[in-house]
């Protein structure tokens, strides 16, 4: 049986370097790889480009990397929540490419299925299509899009087994197993390792051929963004 | 005049039973509250769910579910989890029946531009322009008027655009308006005490009212 288990987050990304593409599952704080983002923290290393859906927020997710100067370039849908990144941004020192959100989903599909592009509306007659081939199908106007080239993809799963088999937990799903198709090396972190055979393979997510190191995170602190709640009668 | 619950609630009205809809953040999102009882529709929220429930009781709530917006929310029965590509798969295909979404200004033409102001700060388009590209009925809620009185129906949208020839009708403050496919804003309705001359100068694009038009009921 192939074992795709490393024993932490330090060891998983032990060959992540300066000017590396990542991609990083979440959307907002949920279902980020809070353990792979701490060790990458911690080794420093610079000039990274990421790909993932929100840039964190100050002081967690992301946001911790870009305290640290750790991102040349983010590429994402929505940036919104974040002083430091607005900061970075506004004196030149970090590079945003804003996407359209299904444009950066289906880019990952597209990468994890082996398709160089995509076709898609979102963006046709705005600024998004500066630049792009326009082809028309059945008279309506599409915006060609390729596939991304990530060289690692973090992603956070809520169980997992040896064989990097992974299991998703409610929205915290989102990015992650998209992006995990698509990395050339995909980093699964998760909240429960289990061994291979543990898992109903009926109720595996994204197959294990897709995932070259697994983990149990030590912990997992989930932020919540926006804690909205309402008042029992 | 409405407020915003008042925007919320008439656009409510265009719910139909059976319906998937996705809600923007803002009024949009009101309109959840005005649902009329008997009318079964599902909410997608387009990171990853269908069949949307209303907040969490104070202390079940859960980080792994969120909305759009990042708020803490609940499932129901026959909700689903999907992936982010399923769920913009879903949005181009025109599985989901109504899009709703909050606009800074529309065009004559049903242009919409609602992510980008010149010289502030961007924070990025999200799904907006995937909603407005695929969406087979798109609903606007939005402020006819700005602060200093100006019309933000215009003949032809000043901001960067989020989509082209997309939006089919606007419900505001002041009026219920159809765009025509030939261009054009087509006064369907007036908001109570609000008159067709004051809906004409809050219009800069071309305005079309023809017969009488009636006040809107909204409740």
């Amino acid at each position: 049986m192939i074992n795709k288990v490393v024993s932490n987050a330090d060891e998983a990304i032990k060959d992540i370097a300066n000017g590396h593409t990542l991609m990083l599952g979440g959307f907002g704080l949920c279902g980020i790889p809070e353990n792979c983002i701490a060790a990458l923290v911690k080794k420093g290393v610079k000039d990274l480009t990421c790909i993932s859906n929100n840039a964190g927020v100050d002081g967690f997710g992301i946001g911790l990397m870009l305290e640290t100067r750790q991102v040349k370039k983010m590429i994402s849908s929505y940036v919104g929540e974040n002083a430091e990144f607005e900061r970075q941004l506004l004196s030149g020192e970090l590079e945003v490419e804003l996407i359209p959100q299904g444009t950066l989903a289906t880019r990952c599909l597209a990468a994890g299925y082996g398709i160089p592009a995509i076709f898609t509306p979102a963006g046709v007659g705005t600024e998004v299509a500066d630049g792009k081939e326009t082809r028309n199908f059945s008279g309506k106007d599409y915006l060609m899009e390729y596939a991304f080239d990530a060289d690692f993809a973090l992603v956070k799963a809520w169980k997992g087994d040896t064989a990097g088999n992974l299991i998703f937990r409610s929205t915290s799903r989102n990015f992650n197993p998209i992006m995990a198709m698509a990395g050339k090396v995909t980093i699964a972190e998760v909240e429960e390792l289990v061994q291979a055979g543990e898992l109903d393979p009926d109720h595996i997510h994204t197959p294990g051929v897709y995932v070259h190191r697994i983990f149990q995170g030590e912990a997992y602190e989930k932020r919540i963004e926006q804690r909205t709640v309402r008042k029992k009668d | 005049m409405l407020d915003k619950n008042g925007i919320a609630k008439r656009i409510a009205k265009e719910i139909k039973d059976g319906y998937y809809v996705n809600l923007g953040i803002g009024i949009p999102t009101l309109v959840a509250n005005y649902i009329p009882n008997g009318i079964n529709v599902e909410l997608q929220s387009e990171n990853g769910l269908l069949g949307m429930g209303p907040f969490p009781f104070e202390g079940e709530e859960d980080p792994d579910l969120i909305n759009a917006g990042k708020q803490t929310i609940t499932t129901l029965p026959g909700s689903s989890i999907f992936d982010s590509a399923m769920s913009f798969g879903m949005i181009r295909a025109q599985k989901i029946d109504l899009t709703i979404l909050g606009a800074m200004e529309v065009s004559e033409n049903g242009d919409i531009a609602n992510w980008k102001i010149p010289g502030k700060m961007v924070k990025g388009m999200g799904g907006a322009m995937d909603l407005v590209a695929s969406a087979k009925n798109i609903i606007v809620a939005m402020q006819h008027i700005n602060k200093a009185g100006e019309s933000k129906l215009l003949p032809a949208c000043t901001l960067p655009l989020t989509g082209v020839k997309c939006i089919k009708k606007i419900v505001t403050e002041l009026a219920v308006l159809d765009v025509l496919p030939e261009g054009g804003f087509k006064l369907l309705e007036r908001a109570p005490g609000v008159s067709v001359d004051f809906i004409k100068q809050s219009t800069a694009g071309k305005l079309v009212v023809e017969g009488e038009i009636l006040e809107m009921l909204i409740d």
